[in-house]
């Protein structure tokens, strides 16, 4: 047990608790018993709350644990991170305003109620709420497998159900103050988290690739271990057969991240485009330290760092090298800084999910087929006890389910919420899509894109199915034929199947409009889309 | 921003600095070792120059069309009946 490190945690562990629970009166609206407040804070976040709360949203303690790691398994294709998160920006800057604004206009709280406004049709937001809500599930696990693997690091290492009760803990209390304070918990908290994370990451890398030789060096040895092993696919660069999969994997991230509910929730609860636009040029300032702490993986292949064996699993951990690399190299009070810093780093994006699957059940699920009339308070209320049960489910899955189920889950999440990017981010712009043509675009890739990670195995890991998403060529087939004959090169599953459906979403669009089939009502104005916070339009917050 | 009532897209030449970033995924450009910048091979160091070009590119396209909305894409194709609410 590493005492000092752990003493240092619960301190920061205790401080954000204390925060969480005070955030339900920081900046107080009239009532905390509408969705406006609970799950968007009021509606009313400035730029700077916005820029640490989406930072705190978007680069999670298991991004912060897993990118690293993988960099120290495979090499130069962990580095997609830098530019997934570099082009982000770009691709979403327009459509998240158009997002805002219409969202503003009729108080659209999930990506689902803006589809169903936009086509009228609740079948096709009910579509995209699951989509939403399955895809968000495994990512909260995720950030436990993060702050699992922290406190495994410290010493909390037990086997067994009685090694997860740390978790457990943590848990609890992230889910009572997330209960009574909504958003403005992980807004306030992110202060505490992103600051931390700077800090830890600013003196990890000016200190450590010193400490072990330099730059030169450590690629050098990165290097040596990656010559030694059997697979062709590792390396410091990428090779010819992954430099497709690193471009493509990186596009469809950046496609995908502001599709997940949880990422929209932070946008929808600033205050005005501006907040939204000046954060796109601030934002990517985390991008750079993600990319600085990929490099961590290589540092750690010089440091000679072993992950430790899970004692749940009795597996070595890939995900507890950097904390291994910082309790090993770092006086222990720092490491506990560390330490707390990617703890606290997976209960922010944990609670803005945990809100943003809340969210969904209850505005698409619950209001629209369970209870058709409920008033604000109702949905508030309901929100509340979905965001219990979404975290408690998650920690069931980790408990219960080897954790190793909840990254395959991750990977296959990713893959299905950019099936939405059709019905949610192109309506954005054009209604061009007919309803029927989104919802049968979404069944084909959909069940192609589950086909195709179905059949991705890898024998070096023992796993036959859903080892992966990097798809070879030649596994593509068209009833048999093999358009790219037996190609090598890989590709990221999510493009092939984003390109299928939106195939299949034209070809039916144009057979519905050829029979004229209606084509759903459209509540949203043209001019909707571009209204700002000071226009008469926008809808007062937390009314009906 | 004054937002005008009957408009569909607007559209700027400006936004074409968006394009830019999306450069870096050509990887053939840049999957090589040398030259090195304080130990970092090409791949590394060309990445990360990468961050300052997105920040330049966005932050320029949100200063320059801060004021000046231009109105020029054409309105959505709806009729007056798609307008109606109320119906489900």
């Amino acid at each position: 047990m590493q005492w000092t490190e752990l003493i240092v945690f619960s301190v920061l562990f205790l401080l954000v608790t204390v925060m969480g629970f005070v955030a339900a009166r920081w900046q107080q609206g009239a009532t905390l018993d509408h969705l406006d407040e609970w799950g968007l804070g009021g509606r009313k976040f400035g730029s700077w709350i916005t820029w640490f709360l989406v930072g705190g949203d978007l680069y999670t303690a298991y991004t912060f644990v897993a990118v690293p790691a993988l960099m120290f398994g495979a090499g130069a294709l962990g580095f997609y991170a830098l530019p997934y998160t570099v082009i982000l920006y770009p691709i979403v800057f327009l459509p998240l305003v158009r997002m805002w604004s219409v969202s503003r206009v009729h108080g659209y709280v999930t990506p689902a109620d803006f589809v169903k406004g936009r086509y009228g049709s609740h079948w096709l937001a009910l579509i995209i709420a699951i989509t939403g809500i399955v895809a968000t599930m495994p990512y909260i696990a995720l950030q436990l497998v993060g702050l699992e693997a922290v406190l495994r690091s410290m010493g909390l290492n037990g086997s067994g159900i009685l090694g997860h009760l740390p978790l457990f803990i943590a848990f609890v209390i992230l889910a009572l103050y997330t209960y009574q304070s909504g958003l403005r918990a992980p807004a306030l908290i992110a202060f505490v988290k992103d600051i931390l994370i700077y800090v830890v990451i600013l003196v990890a890398i000016i200190y450590l690739p010193s400490k072990f030789g330099g730059w030169s060096h450590i690629f050098g040895t990165a290097q040596a271990k990656f010559d030694a092993t059997p697979s062709k696919a590792d390396g410091i660069l990428l090779t010819g057969t992954n430099q497709l999969q690193y471009a493509t994997l990186a596009l469809g991230s950046a496609l995908a991240l502001f599709l997940y509910p949880h990422s929209l929730t932070g946008i929808l609860a600033s205050r005005g485009r501006n907040v939204i636009k000046r954060n796109m040029v601030a934002l990517p300032a985390y991008s750079l330290v993600l990319g600085l702490l990929a490099l961590l993986g290589f540092v750690a292949v010089s440091a000679g760092t072993k992950p430790i064996v899970n004692q749940a699993t009795g597996r070595p951990d890939t995900n507890t090298i950097v904390p291994e690399l910082f309790g090993h190299n770092f006086p222990s009070w720092f490491a506990g800084v560390a330490f707390a810093a990617i703890g606290i780093g997976a209960l922010v994006p944990a609670a803005i999910m945990s809100i943003a699957a809340a969210n969904l059940w209850t505005r698409n699920v619950y209001k629209e087929y369970i209870k058709k009339h409920a008033t604000p308070a109702e949905e508030a209320k309901q929100a509340k006890l979905a965001s219990l049960v979404v975290k408690f489910g998650a920690v069931a899955f980790i408990v219960f389910v080897d954790p190793q189920f909840s990254i395959d889950l991750q990977l296959i999440g990713g893959v299905m919420i950019l099936q939405t990017l059709p019905a949610v981010a192109i309506a954005l712009y054009t209604r061009w899509f007919h309803v029927w043509g989104l919802v049968a675009g979404w069944v084909a890739g959909m069940g192609y894109g589950m086909w195709l990670l179905y059949t991705i195995g890898n024998p070096a890991v023992g796993k036959q199915h859903f080892a992966g998403s990097a798809l070879p060529l030649g596994n593509i087939s068209i009833l048999g034929w093999h358009p790219f004959g037996g190609s090598t090169t890989q590709i990221y599953v999510g493009i092939v199947a984003l390109f299928v459906n939106l195939l299949v979403a034209v070809i039916v669009t144009l057979i519905a409009k050829r029979a004229r089939v209606f084509n759903g009502t459209d509540q949203t104005d043209p001019s909707d889309y571009h209204v700002d916070e000071d226009n008469p339009r926008v809808k007062p917050v937390a009314a009906h | 921003m004054p937002s005008d009532p009957k408009t569909g897209l607007r559209w700027s030449n400006w936004n074409l600095l968006l394009i830019v970033p999306l450069l870096m995924l050509i990887t053939p450009w840049f999957n090589m070792d040398e030259p090195r910048l304080f130990g970092l091979p090409f791949f590394y160091w060309y990445q990360f120059a990468f961050v300052p070009i997105g920040v330049l590119c966005v932050g320029l396209v949100y200063v320059k069309t801060k004021d000046q909305p231009v109105v020029t894409g054409k309105p959505d194709k709806l009729g007056v009946d798609d307008l109606d609410e109320g119906a489900n």
